[in-house]
């Protein structure tokens, strides 16, 4: 068992416990342990998460590579049916209820796809070899092992995002491209999408049609470097007829999207006349609650913006503000040096496996506890959008400490096996 | 197995784009923290307390310049629970004029969500100034509480309730709807309170206070530079005549009923009155408001219903005049066009039934309302052989109708206005059965009877199409919004009826003009000493009591500056009751004063609810 990432995991889980208790701090409610306040409900989460941790160690690490596409199937079914038996919340049905106790789903789908595609990848083989010849068998028999793990992936996704209404929680397996790209996925597909999100933003901030007069003289560059065979030029107008899509498309698709999300990208981007005492508010008052840490921070249970309520989802998705008022630069820098830490052991555990399956679930580990923590942090300090999703260890909730508990003591325990695997 | 060497080193890409991601987030959280001060706060560990100041509503003034609206102080006595901790209960019980029971049951409602012990929620909703009073005496043993001025609106005469509409408390729904509003504030409920509730209400101001520990106030965050002011809501120039309005609300005392009066040219609405009414400071607030809302619920005379925009009433006979035009329009009568009549309409058997009257051309049919005329004018136009099926002309016939209104919501600036009914031929294909009906089935349409309904102000707005010869303004209570007097432009479009010809108008005209001047005519005995007015009776058949009285009537006939349609619930023919209140208030409106005192007493001291009548029989 890898002792330091076990240590980083106990001490996080710990520091979010107290952050909780400072977020909600109630001088009514003085008790750390008191079960009608949130710190109280969190410490029996943690209490039940260190039993899973303790099972997850106790079973055969055979198991998980086993019932990995059990595990993929049954927790997708759950997704579907909370659609139709869960509770609504906030207009998404996304929790199963029982008694006052709530149960997302959507949060334990992040381990099983992690397994389902880690077993997958073991066993296929995503890297582009033959010669590139544009023949569309060619390919699909080049990318038909991407797409089907793409499928993997995007299955989850849609069904979170489109009937449970979870931003946040579907934008997470986005993630999992990470684990692809380290697995050989072409970069081209890299390289794509960050064109497509380039462009996007590009065209939400400067005129369409000055984009569209830069990308055409782009292009009539690009035909004096290239060798002017057909099929380079086929490929090269492709590229820019594709980009000039995206750019005419962003107008339509922008006004698609949902008012909120749309003034929280306006927000970020400071856009059109964004209100900053009404839309802008969330994310002006995080960040003057971060602001005002200073360097040592005020003490802590001493913030007072976060203690009187000036911060909405504090003890949740705006937890990091706690730390940042209470704790200053100096305590932010500390956690986010510690879960950065975590991500690197973890991927330096990745790489020393010996079997594909644990190397491919450990890439899956780091990248989910990597892009949370990109968006989360990055949402608080006014650099990503505001998306609702947990800060791994901190944020307070059951699903979300069991969720990531178990994805990292399922790698724990695969990494603890792996001198027994035979190759 | 992609276990190649060269993807191993694609790890140092990864490895090395988490740690610059992160590097970025440092330096920027170095920046907010450190570098930047915009986002510091006092050294001494201040808080932010946002107070709210509440704007004054607008003023609402009548179309003279008189105010009708204004507002008043009120004191809400508010409390922060965890700080009334020490607090003397029993003599704030004691001023208050409540139970020791009743005051911890407030304190747990303000310590319990939505509520919080440490903010701020109301205990006492507008207080009397006597109360007010009482308690400043002593405010220093009530800690924690502490008292917010709020204002309050204060209608300047008892009258319009219905008109102007009532200020409440807004709903949970519409405040988590609406930004703008948060549970405790005060929007407009109906009326023009409500329909012009985003200019009445101004804009809510923010004070950003510092306080300190005790969360005592201390001073104004960054000097007040993130502080916004209160912008008083927009006073209203309504184009109601208040004079008249208290006039007409008067003579209708001990009625039920509705009376509209419009400005043609204009389409403004000079009077809106709905009977019986009420006294809109009843319902302002504080503690008497759900007592009195609850009594004026459930009396049963209805005085909380909107009977001038809401109650769809069969027109009667004032519906004939737009039969006349439609006909006239569709060239199948003429002025001197006359049909027989006997004591009812023959081809059926006399029925619909007639009154005894000499024999009529277009202009007598008018004057003397006749069923029968208008039972042949009706046929004519649904059975015209231009239309291939007879659904074809009862279709044309009410198409031509709905663009004299009927049958559709006007759009006017007050809420809640019913479209009245025209039924459709689906309607008839239902009750009757498809192609088991026939124009001689449906012939009690012709005289505004049967399923045909319009609420009073489409009544009225017919009027001012029939004085203005031929269109309409949307009818608007609103003649200007703020200083500037801007408009809802929609109330400047020119709303052109399917007939415009003007000689048809007059044709009619002539007849309304009878109606009131000359002997025989339905409102001979209500004639306006003075002034040329045109008016039309109508009977609407009531099928669960006594008739409804509706009359018509504009004036001058020419140049016209009143329109009124008038209806009296349960009080039999129009010309009874409806055409003398017509009367009076033309009189009133054009000349300023009355010159029948006798006959005025008479119609407003009849009380048709009690069932005293007072009127002799010389008046029927």
């Amino acid at each position: 068992m890898d002792r330091v990432a076990v240590l980083l995991y106990i001490l996080l889980v710990i520091m979010g416990w107290l952050n909780i208790y400072a977020a909600v701090y109630d001088e009514e409610h003085q008790s750390i342990l008191d079960t009608t306040q949130k710190y109280g409900k969190q410490l029996i989460w943690i209490g039940g998460a260190s039993i899973i941790a303790f099972c997850i160690l106790l079973i055969d690490a055979n198991f998980y590579t086993a019932f990995a596409y059990f595990f993929y199937g049954f927790i997708l079914l759950l997704n579907i049916l909370v659609i139709f038996l869960g509770r609504e919340v906030k207009g998404s049905h996304s929790w199963f209820r029982f008694g006052d106790v709530g149960i997302q789903p959507a949060e334990f789908m992040k381990f099983a796809t992690n397994l389902a595609l880690a077993k997958y990848l073991s066993n296929v083989n995503i890297v582009v070899n033959q010669q590139f010849r544009l023949k569309i068998r060619d390919i699909f028999k080049n990318y038909k092992n991407t797409l089907y793990a793409l499928a993997f992936i995007g299955i989850p996704l849609v069904i979170i995002k489109k009937f449970q209404d979870e931003t946040g929680l579907a934008l997470v397996f986005a993630a999992f491209v990470i684990v692809m790209y380290r697995e050989g996925l072409s970069v081209n597909f890299l390289i794509f999408g960050m064109m497509t999100a380039m462009l996007f933003v590009l065209s939400l901030i400067v005129s369409t049609s000055s984009l569209l007069i830069f990308l055409g003289v782009m292009a009539l560059l690009s035909f004096l470097f290239i060798r002017r065979n057909r099929l380079n030029i086929l490929i090269v107008s492709g590229i820019y007829l594709l980009g000039a899509t995206v750019v005419l498309g962003t107008n339509y698709m922008y006004n698609k999207l949902d008012d909120h999300q749309r003034v929280r990208i306006d927000v970020l981007l400071g856009r059109g006349n964004v209100d900053m005492q009404k839309e802008g508010y969330n994310v002006k008052q995080a960040k003057i609650a971060i602001g005002s840490g200073g360097l040592l921070g005020k003490g802590y249970l001493q913030g007072t913006q976060t203690k009187y309520d000036f911060v909405p989802e504090q003890d949740t998705d705006f937890i990091f503000c706690t730390v940042g008022e209470e704790w200053g630069f100096v305590g932010s820098l500390i956690v986010i040096l510690l879960q950065l830490t975590l991500v690197l052991r973890i991927i330096f555990l990745a790489e020393r496996q010996r079997s594909d399956f644990s190397r491919i679930y450990g890439y899956g580990v780091a990248s989910i506890l990597f892009f949370h923590l990109m968006v989360n942090i990055g949402m608080t300090i006014g650099l990503m959008p505001v998306i609702g999703i947990p800060l791994p260890f901190f944020s307070y909730g059951g699903s979300s400490l069991w969720s990531f508990t178990i994805l990292l003591f399922i790698f724990i325990k695969l990494d603890a096996n792996r001198l027994l695997i035979l190759r | 197995m992609s276990n190649n060497v060269q993807l191993a080193d694609r790890k140092i890409t990864i490895g090395g784009f988490f740690i610059v991601v992160i590097l970025i987030y440092l330096i920027r959280l170095f920046y907010i923290q450190i570098i930047d001060d915009r986002y510091k706060l006092d050294a001494r560990n201040n808080a932010l307390r946002i107070v709210t100041e509440y704007p004054l509503r607008g003023y609402i003034l009548d179309r003279n310049g008189k105010l009708m609206v204004s507002n008043e102080p009120s004191y809400d006595l508010m409390v922060i629970p965890r700080e009334a901790k020490g607090c003397d209960t029993l003599s704030l019980c004691e001023v208050l004029g409540i139970t020791k029971e009743d005051f911890f049951k407030r304190m747990k409602k303000a310590s319990q969500a939505p509520n919080s012990p440490r903010k701020q929620s109301i205990f006492e909703k507008q207080m009397s100034a006597r109360v007010y009073a009482a308690l400043q005496e002593k405010q220093y043993r009530f800690k924690g509480f502490f008292v917010q001025k709020r204002a309050v609106r204060k209608y300047r005469k008892p009258i319009a309730g219905h008109l102007l509409g009532y200020v409440g408390e807004v709903s949970k729904e519409k405040a988590e709807k609406d930004p703008y509003y948060q549970e405790g504030d005060y929007i407009g409920v109906s009326g023009m309170e409500r329909g012009y509730e985003e200019a009445l209400r101004g804009k809510k101001g923010k004070q950003i206070a510092v306080s300190d520990v005790h969360n005592k106030i201390i001073g104004r965050y960054m000097n007040g530079k993130y502080d916004t002011a209160a912008v008083p809501g927009k006073p209203l120039y309504s184009s109601i005549d208040m004079d008249l309005q208290e006039y007409g609300e008067w003579l209708l005392q001990g009625k039920k009923g509705a009376l509209v009066a419009i400005e043609p040219e204009t389409g403004e609405i000079l009077a809106l009155i709905s009977a019986p009414s009420y006294d809109p400071n009843l319902l302002i607030g504080g503690k008497e408001r759900a007592r009195n809302f609850a009594r004026l619920y459930q009396d049963s005379t209805l005085p909380l219903f909107n009977r001038a925009l809401t109650a769809m009433y069969p027109p009667g006979s004032i519906f004939k005049l737009i039969d006349a035009l439609i006909a006239q329009n569709d060239n199948l009568i003429t002025r001197s066009t006359s049909f027989p009549c006997a004591r009812g309409y023959p081809p059926m058997g006399g029925k619909p039934k007639c009154h005894p009257h000499p024999p009529v051309d277009l202009v007598g049919s008018v004057a003397y309302s006749c069923n029968s005329y208008y039972s042949y004018v009706f046929r004519e136009i649904v059975d015209q052989r231009r239309f291939p099926r007879f659904i074809d002309g009862y279709n044309h016939w009410r198409e031509m109708v709905k663009t004299f209104g009927p049958g559709t919501r006007l759009g006017t600036d007050l809420p809640f206005d019913k479209p009245g009914n025209v039924p459709s031929v689906d309607y008839y294909n239902k009750v009757f059965g498809k192609n088991a009906w026939r124009s001689n089935t449906i012939v009690s349409l012709g005289i505004g009877q049967a399923e045909l309904t319009l609420v009073p102000l489409q009544m009225a707005n017919v009027v001012a199409i029939i004085a203005n010869r031929g269109y309409y303004y949307t009818p608007h209570v609103v003649k200007g919004i703020g200083n500037e007097k801007k408009i809802d432009q929609k109330f400047k479009i020119k709303h052109n009826t399917a007939v415009t010809k003007r000689e048809y108008y007059e044709n009619i005209i002539d007849g309304m003009e009878k109606c009131f001047n000359q002997p025989g005519g339905t409102a001979y005995t209500s004639k306006v000493p003075g002034i040329t007015a045109c008016g039309k009776t109508g009977t609407a058949e009531n099928p669960h009591g006594r008739s409804h009285a509706v009359f018509l009537a504009f004036a001058p006939r020419e140049n016209p500056k009143i329109a009124i349609a008038c209806i009296v619930e349960n009080a039999g023919f129009g010309g009874t009751w409806s055409a003398p209140i017509v009367s009076l208030m033309i009189e009133k409106y054009l000349t300023g004063k009355i010159t029948r005192p006798e006959f005025e007493k008479r119609i407003q001291q009849v009380d048709l609810i009690q069932g005293k009548n007072l009127i002799t029989t010389e008046f029927h």
